[in-house]
């Protein structure tokens, strides 16, 4: 039987919607979380209260927002591991301009340009100079770090001058009974989304780590695709950052300590292969969704908060073996 | 017309002399394979006419106007595509994204630009259409045979007005029954006016679809004539230097 062009062009690799489904890593992820929720309220009675999950939905969306960014650089094939110490960056900076007297109109564009800042130094290094995005961003990881607590001495940041309560407002307060970083995340996580698809920058962080090779000779701009990614996820911490700041009503120096490995998980277990070429923004979330359900259910079934790292790595380390297990089924 | 001229093309790295004084002409719809042993200098030629590095003494024409790359993209807009040895596709893309990948058609949605998705994959249809491969535009190149990918890198020159195609060894790495499906790629491109410029170490592929063999001897042309004139034995004596002239 002879199939003609339009049959041809229209052919989807999946016969039905169900199908596609099914093969999505993402939605056996989520109904992963599902299942941990669903548990959740039947073992114990402290879960499906209003003010759990209240909080729950807001830890989830930090870690949320910057496995935003953290899957787009994933996708690349590079990592980023300085984002936990950008996001104390960002928040001692909102924090040490507000304290001394600045506007919130000043502290947000200062937090953010010196995140950038960040985002481009690491993306100059692992672009321009051939850096391994593993060494630049651990380094940076301890630069950024420290910088902030030069900048503020190392003491704990409370009082922010005239616009004290609108950044408390920001970061910890919620419209319609939703918390605003959760609002954060669905935005960013849409715009996230859309520039996946539908971008030609989307389009081409995912030829970087498909094929760095052939999208250079494609004449992709390989330098200026890398540069941005790192940018992009240093942008979402240090929105992150910022929102932390107005959530806890003040900063030290050990805000976002160890928060990278959280982001990675969540990326990872959102479906982002550390090979790159593959990850979508809505697998962040659920990833970063799936992580604070089962820290959440650490601390409700009252297991000591000791294991958390147990779990975290665990994660990391079982999502990449079902990656390899994938791709070494593909290749028979 | 002649679409590509080279004349008295010289290439050194250093105190290395990778070509020495090559002249070539191909004229359009002609498939010329270039043959010679490892080092031979091929893949220099190849560089030189991609735009990957200018040559040290020498000129290129295309269509009888000189012509000097700095670029890669240089030699892309005069006309020249080249298929890479290794394809340059990304396994992780669509065949459409592959074939479209750097040159993505985009169009407005209010205000933004965003990908136009329905016109790649209908264009990439009828690119393999033509090209009588059994690709789909929707399909992964990661589950793609061989010869699926080699269509796919194919009808990426055929996106643009190309001139001139440069394949560098085509059938190297796929199966036997795949070749047959590429040497018949290069026959539609050759009917569609195309020249192509055959880089390959596979004598049987050569004599199959090109009109005219070149061979390349330590960086210096030891023969050029058509390949119904000459012989595989021949060839092969030509490039193993056990003869010396054609």
């Amino acid at each position: 039987m002879a199939i003609t062009l339009e049959e041809t062009i229209s052919r989807q690799v999946h016969a039905t919607p169900l199908s596609w489904i099914l093969s999505r890593h993402t939605f056996w992820v989520f109904m992963a979380a599902v299942a941990a929720c669903i548990a959740l309220t039947l073992a114990t009675d402290t879960f499906a209260t209003e003010r759990n999950i209240f909080n729950v939905t807001r830890n989830f969306a930090f870690v949320g927002i910057i496995a935003l960014g953290m899957t787009a650089v994933i996708i690349t094939g590079g990592i980023d591991l300085s984002v936990g110490s950008v996001v104390v960056l960002s928040a001692m900076i909102t924090g040490m301009t507000m304290a001394g007297g600045g506007s919130i109109w000043l502290a947000i564009p200062l937090a953010l340009a010196g995140s950038l800042a960040v985002g481009l130094f690491n993306g100059l290094m692992i672009a321009y100079i051939g850096v391994p995005p593993f060494v630049v961003t651990l380094g940076t990881l301890s630069v950024a770090r420290s910088l902030a607590m030069v900048l503020s001495d190392n003491k704990m940041v409370y009082q922010f001058g005239p616009d004290h309560e609108l950044l408390l407002a920001l970061g910890g307060g919620s419209t319609f009974g939703i918390p605003h970083p959760v609002f954060a995340l669905a935005i960013l996580g849409i715009l996230t989304g859309l520039a996946f698809r539908w971008t030609r920058l989307g389009r081409h962080i995912f030829a970087v780590g498909g094929n760095e090779h052939a999208a250079t000779l494609t004449g992709i701009p390989v330098k200026r695709v890398k540069i941005l990614v790192y940018m992009f996820a240093a942008l979402t911490a240090g929105i992150t950052g910022i929102l932390e700041v107005g959530w806890l009503g003040g900063v030290t120096t050990n805000l976002g300590q160890g928060m990278e490995l959280n982001v990675i998980a969540a990326a990872v277990i959102g479906g982002a292969n550390l090979a790159g070429g593959v990850g979508t923004a809505f697998g962040a979330i659920v990833g970063a969704a799936l992580i604070e359900v089962i820290r959440n259910s650490l601390i409700l079934l009252g297991i000591s908060t000791f294991w958390q790292g147990t779990f975290v790595g665990s994660f990391i380390i079982i999502a990449v073996l079902f990656d390899r297990l994938r791709a070494s089924r593909t290749n028979e | 017309m002649t679409v590509l001229e080279l004349q008295g093309v010289s290439k050194s790295f250093g105190a290395i002399q990778a070509l020495s004084d090559v002249s070539l002409k191909i004229e359009p719809g002609e498939v010329v394979g270039l043959m010679g042993d490892n080092g031979a200098g091929k893949s220099t030629l190849v560089k030189i006419v991609a735009g990957n590095f200018p040559p040290t003494k020498g000129t290129l024409s295309i269509a009888d106007r000189q012509v000097s790359f700095h670029r890669p993209s240089d030699a892309r807009a005069a006309g020249i595509e080249i298929v890479y040895q290794e394809l340059a596709l990304c396994d992780n893309l669509t065949a459409a994204a592959n074939v479209f990948l750097g040159r993505e058609l985009m169009r407005s949605f209010g205000p933004i630009r965003i990908l136009d998705y329905k016109t790649m994959y209908e264009r990439a249809g009828k690119l393999f259409a033509e090209l009588k491969s059994e690709t789909r535009p929707r399909d992964l190149v990661r589950r793609m045979s061989g010869g699926q990918r080699q269509a796919v890198a194919i009808a990426r020159t055929r996106l643009s007005d190309a001139r001139i195609v440069l394949m560098d060894e085509p059938t190297a790495a796929i199966s036997i029954r795949q070749v047959e499906e590429v040497l018949s790629l290069i026959r539609r491109l050759r009917d569609h006016g195309i020249a192509v410029a055959l880089v390959s170490h596979r004598m049987p592929d050569v004599f199959a679809v090109a009109d005219r063999v070149v061979v390349l001897r330590r960086g210096e042309k030891v023969a050029d004539k058509p390949t119904a004139k000459s012989s595989p034995e021949e060839i092969t004596g030509l490039i193993t230097g056990a003869i010396t002239t054609a």
